[in-house]
């Protein structure tokens, strides 16, 4: 077993051996531009682009035209979002998105917001989940879109992407989806979902960093966009840059592979959450799973260890590269505002630990982990004076902090 | 994160975990930070009541490498010393010895508010 053993999969994915060699001749020998109109060598590489569109467009059941290229997902999210938001100004300003979204989405509607954009977001429960009946209601005539996740990057709470594409289609207003998480994993087909704009990046599918696209629907209804780059109008005006051809071909092999095994790896994938899951159940008590407990992204297992705080976890199992909710772990000294947004408190969300597994984890990883795991709670446990006080009938929830 | 050496050494070896009675005449203990902060220590000094002096301390924190590295210090400093030299101690001390980044500093000040705290505890207790 090769330590430290790599379970942040949700985080990034190493690229898969295929993938980089499908990548290699476009760095030396096929280098042209795909732009260059007028010689064998952009020709060259246009095709090849084109035939990267098409496969990217299926997996989600699109169009080829309907892809536009993108460096990841955030630029593909600030695209969707500021690009709506400012060609669509004059039907409204109002947009609808979820406080567990990621920054990409969430930053992009702040920004709006200062220039007078009204952003709603929308109540969750426990698990992140968001009530359709709410989502309904609070679309209004000046509402333009609605921007919300296929599957949560923190919890792995997957949202319900077909019945929100019922209620935005019925009501005429745009349906953004930032599949980050989602594309690879699960099923995502953007004509039975209805979805109008949908976000994805290569790197959480075992593709190059560096590369990602924009779906933009092109029939019922056609998306319209302001482009936020701009030089030379490719993408169809919607995103100039001269295309990152290494990068695509990398997208595409990465996604054609991820499709290939979807089913049986998200299967396998489960199984091993589960298992993990399991383990760690058996032997801790006041263990609690964050995220919703089947409907969730199948590699990601995310759980609060209760009066253990997530560093010192993180420190004491240096074998495991697993990221945590914990404040100490952010340059902000802010917990998961995620966590903070379930309504699970600052302790428990200083007591995460987020467990991504992907193509190459094992079995053996896995029980590894759990080991390691139980072992270092158990000692941070002996050292936690909450863990003391809570043996001793002691309610936290009544006790008077110092705070500093 | 790059954690120093000394961080290191007192999380993975840390000294005198553990507590004291805290009903004994002689012992203080001292009680900082919160969950919701994401630190809290405490912090016990055992006094010999004749001679003022720390005969021992013991330390339990919730909290990251930092957090323990700094109230496991604490308690090795306080051993030893009388309590007026222990209410002396300093969270500079503190972060200059275990070479605390910016961002961890705050967990020195928390070792520091922990040791005082245990030492007014022994002493509003001897007041009773």
């Amino acid at each position: 077993m090769k330590l430290p053993i790599y379970l942040d999969y949700n985080a990034t994915t190493p690229v898969d051996p295929k993938v980089v060699e499908s990548m290699m001749p476009f760095f030396t020998e096929s280098f042209g531009n795909a732009a260059s109109r007028n010689h064998s060598f952009g020709w060259q590489v246009e095709k090849v682009v084109e035939e990267a569109r098409t496969l990217i467009g299926r997996a989600i059941g699109a169009g080829g035209k309907e892809i536009v290229f993108t460096s990841g997902a955030t630029e593909s999210d600030n695209l969707a979002i500021l690009g709506v938001a400012n060609f669509y100004q004059k039907k409204g300003n109002h947009i609808i998105t979820s406080p567990i979204e990621h920054k990409a989405v969430i930053d992009p509607c702040h920004a709006l917001e200062q220039k007078g954009y009204e952003i709603t977001f929308l109540d969750l429960d426990k698990n992140g989940c968001i009530d359709l009946n709410q989502l309904s209601d609070s679309i209004r005539d000046d509402t333009i879109l609605v921007s919300l996740m296929a599957g949560n990057n923190e919890i792995g709470t997957l949202n319900p992407l077909k019945e929100i594409g019922e209620i935005t289609h019925e009501k005429g207003v745009l349906f953004h989806t930032d599949a980050t998480q989602g594309v690879g994993k699960i099923p995502i087909d953007v004509e039975e979902m209805k979805i109008d704009l949908l976000s994805m990046t290569a790197h959480k599918m075992y593709g190059p960093k560096g590369i990602g696209a924009l779906y933009v629907r092109r029939k019922k209804p056609r998306v319209r966009l302001s482009p936020i780059i701009f030089g030379g109008g490719h993408e169809r005006g919607m995103r100039s840059g001269t295309l990152n051809v290494t990068g695509i071909v990398g997208f595409a092999k990465a996604l054609e592979l991820s499709m290939e095994e979807m089913a049986s790896e998200a299967e396998r994938l489960i199984g091993l959450r589960q298992r993990l899951f399991d383990r760690l159940s058996t032997e801790l008590d006041y263990l609690f799973l964050n995220g919703h407990p089947t409907e969730r992204l199948p590699n990601n297992l995310n759980v609060s260890f209760g009066y253990v705080e997530g560093e010192s976890l993180m420190m004491g199992v240096n074998e495991l590269a697993v990221s945590s909710g914990s404040a100490c772990t952010s340059a902000s000294l802010e917990p998961s505002y995620v966590l903070r947004a379930l309504g699970v408190g600052d302790d428990l969300a200083h007591s995460s630990i987020r467990f991504g597994m992907g193509r190459f984890t094992t079995v053996d990883e896995v029980d590894y982990a759990a080991e390691k795991m139980i072992v270092a709670v158990k000692r941070l446990r002996e050292m936690s004076p909450l863990y003391e006080m809570v043996q001793e009938g002691v309610d936290l929830s009544t006790v008077k902090w110092t705070s500093h | 994160m790059a954690y120093s050496e000394k961080v290191i050494d007192h999380y993975k070896d840390p000294k005198n975990v553990g507590s004291l009675d805290k009903k004994d005449a002689n012992v203080g203990t001292g009680l900082v930070g919160a969950p919701e902060c994401g630190d809290v220590m405490k912090l016990q000094i055992q006094v010999n009541p004749e001679t003022n002096e720390i005969v021992d301390a013991k330390f339990k924190t919730f909290g990251c490498g930092s957090a323990i590295a700094s109230s496991s210090l604490a308690t090795e400093w306080v051993k030893g010393k009388s309590i007026d030299q222990a209410m002396s101690i300093q969270n500079t001390q503190i972060v200059e010895e275990l070479s605390l980044p910016p961002v961890k500093i705050h967990c020195s000040v928390l070792a520091e508010d922990a040791i005082k705290a245990a030492i007014v505890d022994y002493k509003s207790r001897r007041e009773d």
